[in-house]
């Protein structure tokens, strides 16, 4: 058969443009769920044979190292799992689940995490490597100034990808299956011709990175030969379509480890080409569901290299393999098709997992069947977040993706840098003790000024104006050395550990994103409140420093709609977000912040001194964009009203992360009505221009024992910020603090 | 003019329809000996609000009530013990075009019953006890409170649901539910349904909190599914009964002159 036969032709043919593919074939889906299947006796088999591998790691801590060789595209051997049953192939390795060395990020990562686990690089490659490479890391910290330094180690700046992969880039996955190797090569090759004008740096490196792309996309072909396919050609059948697609997927997690490598937006895209089949008689709705339930256990082996302090910050091994569901078309048809049920689905037919990162793009005008679908599906798996695609679709149009959490971008035609986030906590009480950091002491024992200029507050009694005051100057400062720092990671990760395979699967002009965050936000907020509102006395050490705080009266906190507090919050951020905007970014990237920790939140906490709220030395933070844990007393409603009240498109264009915990029962009283309710609160929260949405429907009690008794909750999994767990492998502490997060229960 | 509220929850699915903020009012005449906010019965404590306060709070969650058919809950303590207060707030609101439902045991100032009748949306009655000897052991005060309140809810024009909250050993079998259903029965016609509340003992930590005498401390909590099976029991009474009243209805119109049906 032709490849392209039978579908709607359109500009798309002409020039790369997989969304005006989809715009002009894919079939809307507004029914419900009955049509779906249950898994194939060959999925069945094969993931019968992967739950016991993935349990066994668990066991393990890991189960293997490729060890003779490093990271790359088309380096390693075909690996099967069980080849008879496997209607979709392709490994990291020549083995599942065994992980790949990656050093070009930095070396130092690499030999932690091998020797956390035990493990020995081959003695040559090692020795060899560390003679004659240069990694992303050693670049970084040749350029890094004192400053930049200093806020990292004190914890103002963390989570930096200075020292591994940035992640965060999405391929266009979709454009091998639609195109061919052979025709985006033939694309590049004239890119790169096109290519005028005086030779400046600029143009030097983008003639570099091009050619860097020409050659991974031959070698995404020569690593999908060894499993016998020829990617060449476009997809021609359903089945080639998911896995020329996947082999895209798979080339990003062979050459790259990113904390966060997303998926993309494929379900409308796949399901064009299970349709063709399906009216062709080619395939049943078995056979769909195979493909789909074959891609998504591909997807669950995927594994990288990491160290213990890494797994402290990030629980449960995730990879953010983020797919968005649903959402509309700018056409005013719902990109909702059957695929995105197929997806959903495998929480069914396999088993309810935290990978890939279920994200619907939900809007009003969604259909009400998929709502209730989605609603169901998380009180049921836990596994589901929701994103407002009426905030999205009007600033990214209808074919864009959600890196990691909640970081949109268009696919195939913008990129992220990432820059991780900074602890606004810590910055306040620089404000407090005039830029000097709370806990950091010299190798003298004598305290650590971060900041200059900044005069400490000496009054028995916080004033508010004064803090204020100080705030934002010290905000100022943090904001020019942290878009400095991106500046620097993002140039070296550029130039010493490019992503060519991802950015191959992109237009050779992209856009870019530069991408801040910020922790912290509900502790500022209370925290200014309580300066505000109350009496707030710093006990002082004998340095001065401001190491307790204790509050007389009440104040109003984050998390309650009320605007005396929430508006702090707000202002804030705004500000912070302003101040980052003024400042020139690498490649022109374009600013953005997300209110986001995902796990982090219980590290933050303990690097962080105690906070004029009340909160404790080490004690967590709240999650994201959360009110803290048990202070949003007047119900759900009011701290989503809370949550909601930040501007995503002038202020957090990277994301707001929220996470409500709520008991099934307080949903109402019975399931039908549970569901129900679910979408009802979702539709309401979105309408009022919100962003983002974790939903755990569950009870505390459910947690405790799964706590104590973690043999009987082997899938139990939680939202915990931006990402799904299985909270088995939490940490203690990750369990506790989830715990000790407020559950609306509504006795 | 200033009420006193015990608390609010902003995400109320259980009092009523849809999705509803529940203010909680405080103070309760009534001492229920399985109460679990015995923190709502003073009538001295809690936050002070105005009406207003109360509108504009509502407000914030429009979408909400829109989205779903929800609105706002009165609830307690006992609503109807801040009755000019409750009916300053409820103007407010039915001004403002929301859903009003009261959840109450039916004991106030009954000078204020008329006007907060005509406003309310929704009735959820709270039925304790068919006997006058229990009630007053159970929940401190004579039944006639109930009596006066369900005569005036004879002419009540909205939709009424009635709970009961079911407590083993005191209300738990076939011969109470009855009892029950037949102290409902003057408004019963106009009963959409009845709701059995199984008993919990979540309340507990409250009363050692406040220093009071628990007096369902060994009591189990109430078995949810048997209280569901007396819910089945007692709705399909209901049910039986209005049928029977719409078939002697039916009879009697059918007898009637013509403009009778016309009206």
């Amino acid at each position: 058969m032709n490849y392209w036969q039978g579908f709607k032709p359109g500009k798309w043919q002409v020039q790369i443009d997989v969304a005006d593919f989809i715009k002009q074939n894919y079939t809307p889906y507004e029914g419900d769920e009955v049509f779906l299947k249950g898994k194939s006796p060959k999925t069945t088999a094969l993931w019968h044979k992967a739950e016991r591998l993935i349990q066994e790691e668990i066991e393990k801590g890991i189960i293997g190292v490729e060890t003779t060789r490093f990271s790359g595209i088309d380096v390693f051997d075909p690996g099967y799992l069980d080849k008879d049953n496997e209607v979709i192939v392709g490994l990291q390795t020549d083995e599942p689940l065994k992980r790949i060395v990656n050093p070009y990020g930095g070396y130092r990562m690499v030999k932690k995490s091998l020797a956390a686990y035990g493990y020995e690089l081959d003695a040559e490659l090692e020795s060899r490597f560390q003679e004659f490479c240069k990694t992303h890391n050693d670049g970084v910290f040749d350029a890094y100034t004192d400053q930049m330094r200093l806020v990292r180690s004190t914890g103002l700046l963390t989570g930096l990808p200075d020292a591994y992969g940035r992640g965060r880039i999405i391929g266009d996955y979709r454009r091998i299956p639609l195109y061919g190797i052979k025709a985006l090569l033939k694309g590049k090759i004239e890119d790169l011709s096109n290519i005028k004008g005086p030779t400046t740096s600029d143009v030097i490196r983008l003639r570099e990175e091009i050619s860097e792309q020409i050659r991974a996309l031959n070698a995404i072909q020569a690593m999908s030969a060894t499993y016998g396919f020829d990617i060449s050609k476009p997809a021609v059948n359903a089945t080639e379509a998911v896995q020329f697609l996947y082999f895209g997927y798979l080339a990003a997690i062979k050459e790259n480890n990113g904390a966060a490598m997303s998926l993309g937006r494929n379900t409308a895209f796949i399901d064009i080409f299970i349709e063709r089949d399906l009216d062709l008689g080619l395939l049943s709705e078995d056979g769909a569901q195979e493909l789909i339930d074959q891609l998504v256990i591909k997807l669950r082996m995927a594994r990288h290299l990491r160290t213990p302090e890494y797994n402290e910050l990030f629980a449960g091994d995730p990879n953010w393999i983020t797919e968005a569901l649903g959402g509309m078309g700018t056409d005013g048809r719902t990109m909702v098709t059957k695929t995105a049920y197929r997806f959903l689905h495998t929480l069914t037919n396999l088993s309810p997992a935290p990978e890939p990162n279920m994200t619907v793009l939900w809007s009003q005008e969604l259909p009400i069947a998929f709502k209730k679908y989605c609603s169901k599906m998380s009180q049921v798996t836990g596994a589901l977040q929701y994103e407002n695609d009426d905030l999205m679709r009007p600033i990214y149009g209808d074919d864009y993706g959600i890196a990691c959490c909640v970081s949109a971008m268009e696919i195939g035609k913008a990129m992220q840098f990432f820059g991780a986030r900074t602890n606004l906590a810590k910055a306040l009480l620089y404000a407090i003790n005039g830029g000097v950091d709370e806990l950091k002491r010299d190798r003298g024992g004598a305290p650590v000024r971060v900041m200059e200029g900044i005069e400490p507050i000496e009054d028995a009694f916080l004033d508010f104006d004064k803090v204020y005051a100080n705030y934002l100057k010290v905000l100022d400062q943090l904001a020019e050395v942290y878009v400095n720092t991106m500046n620097t990671i993002h140039y070296m990760h550029d130039k010493y550990a490019y992503e060519a395979g991802q950015m191959a699967l992109h237009d050779s002009q992209v856009h870019r994103y530069m991408a801040f965050g910020v922790a912290g936000v509900s502790l500022v907020a209370d925290s200014l409140s309580a300066i505000k509102f109350a009496n707030v006395k710093p006990v002082r050490d004998k340095n001065g420093i401001a190491v307790n705080f204790t509050i007389e009266g009440e104040y109003p906190a984050y998390g309650n709609d009320d605007d005396r507090v929430d508006q702090l919050a707000v202002d804030i951020v705004e500000y912070f977000s302003e101040a980052l905007k003024k400042y020139p970014t690498y490649r022109q990237a374009e600013p953005t912040l997300s209110i986001l920790t995902i796990t982090s939140n219980v590290v933050y906490g303990k690097k962080t001194g105690a906070t004029p709220d009340g909160r404790k030395l080490g004690e967590p933070f709240a999650p994201g964009a959360n009110p803290m844990h048990g202070r949003d007393k007047t119900g759900a409603l009011a701290s989503l009203n809370s949550v909601a009240k930040f501007d995503y498109e002038n202020s957090c264009k990277d994301g707001i992360s929220n996470t409500m915990s709520v008991a099934p029962q307080a949903l109402g009283k019975e399931s039908a009505l549970q569901v129900q309710n679910l979408v009802h609160i979702m539709d309401a929260y979105f309408a009022k221009g919100a962003f983002h949405l974790n939903v755990n429907v569950m009870n505390r009690e459910l947690l405790l024992n799964a706590m104590e008794h973690p043999e009987k909750y082997p899938n139990l999994t939680i939202r915990v910020s931006g990402y799904a767990v299985h909270f088995n492998r939490l940490s203690g502490e990750q369990k506790e603090e989830v715990i000790a997060r407020t559950f609306h229960e509504s006795a | 003019m200033i009420g006193r509220i015990h608390s609010i929850e902003t995400m109320g699915m259980l009092d009523g329809p849809g999705i509803r903020t529940i203010f909680f009012l405080q103070g309760c005449p009534l001492r229920c000996i399985y109460c679990h906010n015995p923190d709502s019965q003073r009538y001295d404590s809690g936050q002070q609000m105005t009406a207003e306060q109360i509108v504009a709070m509502a407000l914030k969650y429009k979408e909400y009530y829109d989205a779903s058919g929800g609105g706002v809950t009165f609830s307690g303590g006992e609503p109807l013990v801040q009755g000019p207060f409750l009916i300053k707030a409820m103007k407010g609101l039915k001004a403002s075009g929301i859903h009003i439902a009261l959840d109450t045991s039916g004991y106030g100032q009954v000078e204020s019953y008329e006007q907060v009748l005509a406003l309310a949306d929704m009735i959820l009655l709270d039925v304790k006890h068919f006997d006058e000897q229990h009630h007053r052991k159970m929940i401190g005060v004579s039944m006639k409170g109930l009596d006066i309140f369900l005569k005036k809810l004879k002419k009540f024009k909205g939709r009424l649901w009635v709970r009961h909250v079911m407590v083993p050993g005191y209300t738990d079998n076939a011969y109470s539910v009855d009892q029950l259903f037949e102290r409902i029965k003057p408004v019963a016609h106009k009963v959409e349904k009845i709701e059995i509340l199984p008993f919990h003992q979540l309340g507990i930590d409250k009363y050692r909190e406040l220093g009071l005498d628990y007096k369902l401390k060994e009591t189990p909590e109430m078995d949810a599914d048997i209280a569901r099976g007396f819910e089945i029991y007692i709705n399909q009474k209901l049910k039986n009964y209005i049928a029977q009243r719409v078939g002697d209805e039916h009879y009697f119109l059918s007898q009637a002159p013509n403009e009778v049906c016309s009206m």
